[in-house]
This record gives structure tokens, sequence and C-alpha cells, in this order.
């Protein structure tokens, strides 16, 4: 097995992390978003799997909860995109800052 | 043998750095349809980092269900919702600057935490064998009722997903 240190793992997630909240926050296509999204759940899961494997004791748990975070991921992709095409056959829009209607 | 550990070590970091030149990729480049082949890529990556960390099973998910499934929905929504994004949209907001700083500040707070912090890295967990065999035991012994949960809420998620993309379909008198 390869032996890698456990923060080089944190730090290459966090930083992937961080990528993802950079596309999240600056993307202006709603598509855009929700793929940066993915990123940030993908990051949150290779820390699970590397903490299962270097810390815990029951080594099946993180990935167990891995596997919950990759469910609901596919579930959020599914009703996100549901959402953004309704959006866009209503609003001819899939741009973030043109859906003002709610906005005060 | 070491030289054999020694490039398995490097061809794991070299997986990172393409992992995150990839992801970097995923939030720069302007055709959205280029995102996601790049999202698809920095997913595939991550299934090897899965691998180095012993977690096949949970590789073998991830290419199905993210790369086979996610991308290919993902890749749907840009194709019926494509030609907006042209040359001249701006696909940025304005707002760049700012999120760069402030993630410039995140990651060093939370690297100087997780160099600092002293991991319980215990040798007993790794030397644990997971089988794919246990990992069914727990979800079927001690996780079945998040599992049943989940199953609800896929679901639902289905149901709903049906009734929001599909087209409103005009009232017919009785």
């Amino acid at each position: 097995m390869i032996v890698l240190p456990l923060s080089h793992i944190l730090i290459f997630s966090l930083v992937l992390f961080a990528i993802g909240v950079y596309g999240a926050l600056v993307r202006r296509n709603i598509i855009g978003i929700l793929i940066s999204i993915e990123l940030m759940l993908n990051a949150a899961n290779i820390n699970l799997i590397a903490f299962s494997k270097y810390t815990s004791l029951s080594p099946e748990t993180g990935q167990i909860f891995a596997l919950f975070v990759i469910a609901i991921a596919a579930t959020a992709a599914a009703v996100g995109l549901a959402i953004v095409l309704a959006l866009y056959r209503v609003r001819k829009t899939v741009q973030a800052d043109e859906v003002n209607l709610l906005k005060w | 043998m070491p030289i054999l550990e020694i490039a398995a070590k490097f061809g794991t970091y070299a997986v990172m750095a393409v992992i995150l030149i990839f992801a970097l990729g995923v939030v720069t480049f302007r055709n959205l349809f280029h995102c996601a082949l790049c999202l698809a890529a920095a997913l595939i990556g991550t299934a090897v980092i899965y691998v180095v960390l012993q977690a096949e099973y949970l590789a073998a998910i991830q290419i199905l269900l993210y790369v086979g499934a996610v991308v290919t929905l993902i890749i749907f929504a840009i194709m019926l919702t494509e030609h907006l994004a042209g040359k001249t949209a701006r696909q940025n907001n304005s707002q760049s600057l700012l999120a760069i700083v402030g993630l410039l500040g995140f990651v060093t707070l939370l690297a100087t935490l997780i160099l600092k912090t002293p991991w319980p890295v215990t040798p007993t967990a790794l030397q644990a064998k997971n089988s794919v065999m246990g990992l069914g035991k727990a979800l079927m012994g001690t996780y079945v009722f998040p599992f049943e949960v989940i199953s609800i809420i896929l679901i639902a998620a289905l149901i709903g997903t049906v009734v929001i993309a599909k087209k409103d379909a005009p009232e017919e008198p009785l």
C-alpha cells in the first residue's frame, strides 16, 4: 500500500473544494454552478474516505457515508437540472443574475 | 522494493496535480461543454485516488454513477440550453477578485490548521482490510435505516424531476 501523509490528502481536497467554491461564486450560468457543486461534493468524499482509511477502526463507516453522499449528489444534480430546464422554458435564460424576480 | 514505492508515491502526487488542473479548467473554461468534459476527467482522477486509498468499490461506483450518469445528465442539460452561451456572453460575474482573495484566506487558514493538528493515525486502521463484503454487511446491518431513507429520497427525486421537467399539458375538458 502507498502511505501518503494524511495531511497531504487533506490539503489536496481542501484546494479542490476551494476551486469548487470559486466556480460556484463567480459563474453566471446555473449549470456551471451545479458543476462546481459536484466538484465540492467530490472533495468532501475524498476527505471521508481518507479519514476512514487512516483513523477509523471500522473502515466501512467512511466509505458508506461517501456512498450516501454520491447518491444525494446524483439526486441533487437531477433535480437541479430539471429546475434549470423548466426555468429555461419559462424565462428563456440560464444566467443566475437574470433570474431576479423574487429579489428585493 | 523502495523504488517501486517511490514511483507509486510520485504517481499519486501527479494524479492529484492533474485533478487540480482539470478542476481549474472546470471553473475557468468559457464553453460549458468543455467544462463538463473536464469535470468527467477530474472525477475519473478522483476514482484513481479512491483506488490508492483502497476503496475499490467506491471507485467503481464513482465511475458508474458520476462519470456515467451525472456527467451525461449535465451534457444533456448543456445541449438543451446551449445557444445562450455564445462567445460574447459574459460567463463570470464581477466578484472574481473578491472570491479569490477570500478563498486564499480560507485555504491558508485551513491548511495551517490541517498541518498543526496531530491526526490520530492508527496503525491498526492502516492495516485493516476493507472488503466489499464488509461494506455490504455494514450497509444491511448498522446502516440499514439511512439506506432505506436514501431509497425514499431517490424515488421522491425521480418523481419530482419528471414532474418539474415535463411540459405543461394543456387542460383537457372532461
